[in-house]
């Protein structure tokens, strides 16, 4: 809501600079977005009249005037303006004049002929910002010789205010004007507004059949208006300084009554209304075209106006083009209504449309307005286009009508809510200049009753945020929240996100945080086999489908970033992944990572090696050791849309695949154009934040066996199974089992590799024998030898 | 006896003139060794007469104890030479610079969030946390934003159909620990938020965090007491101008946006606060009673506030960030800065 400070202060004279009133409201919970002056900055301009327009004799784009400024004696002055004509009142720059930009007026000579001021433009004066066609004329009465500024008050500033949507009650001047009052102690003098005699009996036939979307609608016919005089200037300028345009007499008066008072209004012609006008719900099928041209095809849910003939406006949002108010309107139907704001909420916005009349009715309008309003438009179209209005013809329906609230305050639950007391007459005084009728029940106890443009309030607490917010919050004292002290439980066998991502911190990773939602070329492309929610109405096509993994998000970042002349890249992230449709919505958070180019970073110690699948593999193991629970995890081959068939493992928490990981298939690559091998992994949170709890082995005082064994397999065989079997024969003492080289080559047959191996036992109590030792070995290569035909290396064959 | 003392003087020009530790043990073994010269000379004592003996015998182990201080003399120097040829040839250039990889690190807004997170973990809160996709329920109806409502068209909401949604803020998670918990409830909430919105200082994609107080006894005084220390910590500034203003949030009441001295300018304006030597960074209330109503909790004996805040908003304040796209670009050249 635009208001200048000028047309305010008509309302609560107060002295207060632009600045300060801003400030105040701001702090008052109407936050005031700007505040910027009515005109540009200028001086010495002043009325003056066209007294002669000749020709300039070497220009043709030029006249040569003579302007009246009230002094004895013409000026004579060149000016540009095709507009420019005899008689006119004029705002003109006298020399010594300075116009905005610091513009200096002085005498000067235009091809030849002497000019001693200028008419100036609207534009030129900073009035408004689009370039003026030509020069401002004003109006008749204008007085010659008066300065401009003086004349038109344009020492003033508009407040661009941005109200919540519980204030609605605010869009308008006398809304404004009331807080001003209130916060100021200031008495505020609300213009009388007498009722407009009816000098016809023309009536036009008007029914409400949807009373509950409009429990009042109040219309006055007004007969034999002049539409084609001027709107008064004072006019002009409150709606400009408001930020609304002059249109005609009769939409300007409707636009001042709804910025001075809050209520929209509208008007038809009524010689393009057919027989009767009926408010009534709108029934299938039809259309009506809109006032800005475009035709809509009307939903059963919207309140519209019609005659005989259909729709007219959708109401309390804008009428349609066929009884529009134009130049050949002789009669109008003024329209003052109270569309209830349950029903209008939301309708402008499903046909697309916001107006300064939706905007108000879906915040609720003062539903005792209606006929105050249609008496000052009736005032003010009649004083200034003429007219005969007849009766007002109002249609109320009580029963929809907001009923009158009553709200019990109690002074000491306002003070427990606040934390401090508010006075006895403190609480009295501010409900009371709010508009509030205060009954006192008991001492500090109030039944108070709600004026009917304040929709916000119901509850005491609306009452209490009413005293606070105009005591001022920053007036209560602040305190410490005071809370019981109780321990806790940290859970030891969960591990917290920060240490998983402190591990691959130090691992080198960055953390990346990425869209949730992607395009559907990269869910098709990186997520082929998992369904995910798609949104009704994304931002943009590249982000329209929610994630199922994390990995489109960062192989996206690593594009980027590859890019950008990054090689070395290590990117994580933590988040929310979606499966499923939106009825067996699954959403839960994964961990997952990306790396691609060389192993180290370049310097002068590194091997230029690229990362594989084993550098990530290391990093997934090392969040597995984390948890302090390795076995409950396993690797196992299997395959992957997306990933190398070669290079990628499924991961498996107590047997339930938990995540993946491994290198991006070569193909996905080519079509990302990714030239780098890049590998990635992802793993529930859920899993791989489990962790056990330590539970203390007594240290042993006896010496570690270990023995080195190299075994020769199949190249097929993983290695897994070989280390599975071995733990199982290797007896209850075997501490570790290390593998230390894995060896194809020179000297192991092709088709086979060498596994060698180191294991160490230890008992708890005794010294092991060798006898013992030998016995486990010889157990374990029999054992290899019969289920994987595996044999010792250098014992050409034999076990 | 003669012969001892050119032996001796032999001996040591040998001894002086070693160069390294087998030459000195080759002239201990001759000269001392078992078969070596002077030992030869004890040996030969028995031929001499008795009485020149025990002076004899004390010259030659005079000069075998002189020799044997003489070599291990020696052998010390050589073993300091040696050592000291041996660290000088080991000699690095310590300003190289060393081996392994540097670490990586966490993005911007995790960090701001651990920050914010540990701030209220310190003074007693538990940190909850939702669902993205919500439904309409939690992310409007149970926080007193009914359908139509005005204040709907303040979310700019990302919908999938008619009941679920992105959800919008993190207040549902308020909604979703106040079915579950009684009072007192003491969480922040942090996690992403989306709105459908998308130019240089809106993202569609967000983090929040909400906080949540319900006990008995809680009044708008805790309230700026919690969030006026919250902000001097976040910032670690002792001296923050704080101030409250009343503004308009279904679910709150009374509500308020909190506005903090711009701590680009330090309030003397500039281009961050718009020259207005203000920041806005928060919106907070008290919690309405209709919420209350929604999570079955008696707003005759309990009160509570509630506030969020916008995690980028405060990460940009606090480390200089002035284009909140590239929170989401992860850039390396950004990421590394925050180390």
């Amino acid at each position: 809501m635009k208001v200048s400070q000028q047309w305010l202060r008509q309302w609560v004279p107060l002295t207060l600079d632009a600045q300060t009133m801003a400030d105040q409201l701001t702090m008052a919970g109407l936050e005031v977005d700007s505040v910027e002056r009515v005109a540009g900055s200028f001086s010495g301009v002043i009325v003056a009249r066209v007294v002669s327009v000749e020709p300039h004799p070497d220009a043709g784009r030029l006249s040569v005037c003579e302007v009246d400024i009230g002094t004895s004696a013409g000026l004579q002055v060149v000016c540009g303006a095709p507009n420019v004509a005899v008689d006119q009142k004029v705002a003109f720059a006298r020399v010594g004049a300075v116009l905005p930009g610091d513009f200096r007026i002085s005498q000067t000579e235009l091809r030849g002929v002497a000019s001693n001021g200028m008419i100036c433009a609207e534009s030129e004066l900073g009035l408004v910002e689009e370039k003026s066609p030509g020069i401002w004329v004003l109006p008749a009465d204008a007085p010659v010789g008066e300065d401009l500024r003086d004349w038109l008050q344009l020492d003033d500033a508009t407040l661009d205010i941005d109200l919540t949507p519980n204030r609605g009650d605010c869009l308008s001047v006398a809304g404004l004007a009331r807080e001003l009052g209130v916060l100021n102690r200031h008495p505020v003098s609300v213009p009388e507004i007498a009722d407009v005699p009816a000098v016809t009996s023309t009536a036009f036939d008007v029914s409400v059949s949807a009373s509950r979307g409009c429990p009042r609608y109040a219309a006055r016919v007004i007969e034999d208006i002049d539409i084609s005089v001027d709107t008064p200037l004072w006019m002009v300028e409150r709606l400009r300084r408001s930020g609304i345009r002059s249109i005609d007499p009769v939409v300007d008066v409707t636009n001042h009554v709804m910025l001075e008072l809050g209520q929209p209004m509208h008007a038809f012609d009524l010689e393009q209304l057919d027989q009767h006008i009926d408010v009534r719900m709108a029934e299938p099928g039809e259309e009506l075209i809109l006032l800005d041209g475009q035709t809509v095809e009307l939903r059963e849910d919207t309140l519209l106006i019609t005659d005989a003939s259909g729709p007219i406006a959708i109401a309390g949002v804008m009428g349609g083009q066929r009884s529009a108010v134009g130049r050949q309107t002789r009669h109008v139907v003024l329209e003052s209504a109270f569309f209830a704001p349950l029903g209008a909420a939301g309708q402008a916005r499903s046909y697309g449309l916001h107006t300064d009349a939706s905007h108000r009715f879906e915040r609720g309008v003062d539903p005792a307005l209606q006929l105050q309003a249609i008496e000052r438009a009736t005032r003010l179209l009649i004083d200034i286009c003429g007219g005969q209005p007849g009766p007002v013809v109002e249609i109320a329906s009580p029963d929809h009508l907001p009923a009158t609230r009553q709200v019990t305050l109690d002074s000491t639950r306002a003070s427990r809510l606040l934390g401090s007391a508010l006075g006895h007459d403190e609480i009295v005084d501010i409900l009371t200049r709010l508009g509030m009728s205060l009954n006192e029940l008991m001492s500090g106890h109030w039944e108070v009753e709600i004026p009917s443009w304040r929709f916000d309030i119901g509850l005491d607490v609306d009452l209490i945020e009413e005293l606070a917010r105009i005591h001022g919050y920053n007036r209560f004292p602040s305190r410490a929240p005071q809370a019981r002290m109780a321990p806790k439980a940290i859970p030891e066998q969960r591990l917290s996100l920060d240490r998983l991502r402190d591990q691959l911190v130090a691992a080198g990773y960055q953390e990346a945080i990425t869209y949730s939602f992607i395009s559907r070329e990269q869910q098709a492309l990186l997520t082929p086999e998992s369904q995910a929610p798609e949104l009704a109405n994304p931002i943009s096509s590249d982000m329209a489908v929610m994630r199922s993994s994390l990995w489109p998000g960062l192989i996206r970042a690593l594009q980027h970033n590859l890019n950008r002349q990054q090689t070395r890249i290590r990117l994580f992230e933590m988040g929310q992944v979606f499966q499923g449709d939106l009825d067996s919505l699954q959403q839960y958070s994964t961990l997952a990572g990306v790396i691609c180019g060389p192993r180290e970073p370049e310097g002068w110690l590194s091997h230029r090696e690229h990362v594989d699948f084993f550098d990530l593999k290391g990093d997934v193991e090392s969040l597995i050791a984390l948890g302090g629970d390795p076995a409950a995890w396993r690797f196992e081959a299997a395959e992957h849309p997306v990933l190398h068939p070669g290079q990628s493992a499924r991961l498996l928490h107590h047997e339930r695949p938990v995540g993946w990981l491994g290198a991006l298939h070569p193909r996905v690559r080519e079509r990302l154009d990714i030239r780098v091998g890049v590998l990635v992994f992802e793993i529930e949170l859920e899993a791989i934040q489990q962790a056990a709890l330590p539970v203390f082995t007594p240290l042993s005082r006896y010496p570690e066996v270990r023995r080195d064994l190299a075994l020769i397999v199949n190249e097929q065989l993983p290695v897994d199974e070989l280390l599975t079997l071995i733990r199982r024969h290797g007896g209850e003492h075997l501490r570790e089992l290390r593998l230390f080289d894995v060896y194809q080559g020179s000297g192991v047959e092709s088709g086979y590799k060498s596994i060698a191996l180191g294991l160490t036992w230890q008992h708890a109590s005794r010294t092991l024998t060798d006898e013992e030792i030998n016995h486990l070995v010889d157990a374990i290569v029999n054992e290899a030898s019969n289920r994987f035909g595996a044999t010792l290396r250098g014992q050409g064959g034999s076990a | 006896m003669e012969h001892l003392s050119s032996l001796v003087a032999e001996a040591r020009a040998a001894i002086e003139s070693a160069e390294d530790l087998t030459t000195l043990d080759d002239i201990r073994v001759r000269y001392l060794g078992k078969k070596g010269e002077l030992t030869a000379l004890l040996k030969g004592l028995g031929q001499l007469p008795a009485e020149e003996r025990p002076r004899a015998g004390e010259a030659i182990n005079q000069a075998k104890q002189t020799l044997s201080g003489e070599l291990e003399a020696r052998r010390e120097r050589l073993n300091t030479a040696a050592m000291e040829a041996r660290l000088e040839a080991e000699r690095l250039d310590v300003t190289l610079p060393g081996r392994g990889s540097a670490p990586g690190g966490l993005h911007p807004v995790t960090r701001t969030l651990q920050r914010i997170e540990r701030l209220f973990a310190e003074i007693g809160f538990d940190v909850a946390e939702g669902p993205e996709i919500e439904d309409d329920y939690h992310n409007f109806e149970a926080l007193n934003i009914p359908a139509h409502h005005p204040a709907r068209a303040m979310h700019d909401t990302f919908y999938f159909d008619a009941r679920h949604l992105l959800r919008t803020h993190t207040s549902p998670v308020q909604i979703r620990t106040m079915n579950e918990q009684a009072p007192p409830v003491r969480i922040v909430c942090p996690g992403r938020v989306y709105r459908h919105d998308s130019d240089l200082t809106h993202s569609p994609m967000f983090h929040q965090v909400e906080g949540l107080v319900v006990d008995e006894g809680i009044s708008f005084g805790d309230l700026k007491g919690t969030i006026e220390a919250f902000l001097k910590a976040f910032f670690e500034r002792d001296r923050l101008d704080v101030r409250f203003r009343p503004s308009y949030f279904p679910f709150t009441e009374p509500s308020a946006e909190v506005d903090i001295q711009c701590v680009m300018c330090s309030g003397h304006g500039c281009r961050v606060c718009s020259h207005t030597g203000w920041l806005e960074v928060m919106g907070c209330g008290m919690v309405h009673p209709n919420v209350f109503g929604h999570v079955n909790i008696d707003a005759a004996r309990y009160s509570g506030f509630a506030f969020g805040m916008g995690v980028e908003r405060l990460a940009m304040l606090r480390y200089a960030v002035n284009d909140l796209r590239l929170f989401f670009d992860n850039d390396l050249r950004f990421l590394r800065q925050f180390g």
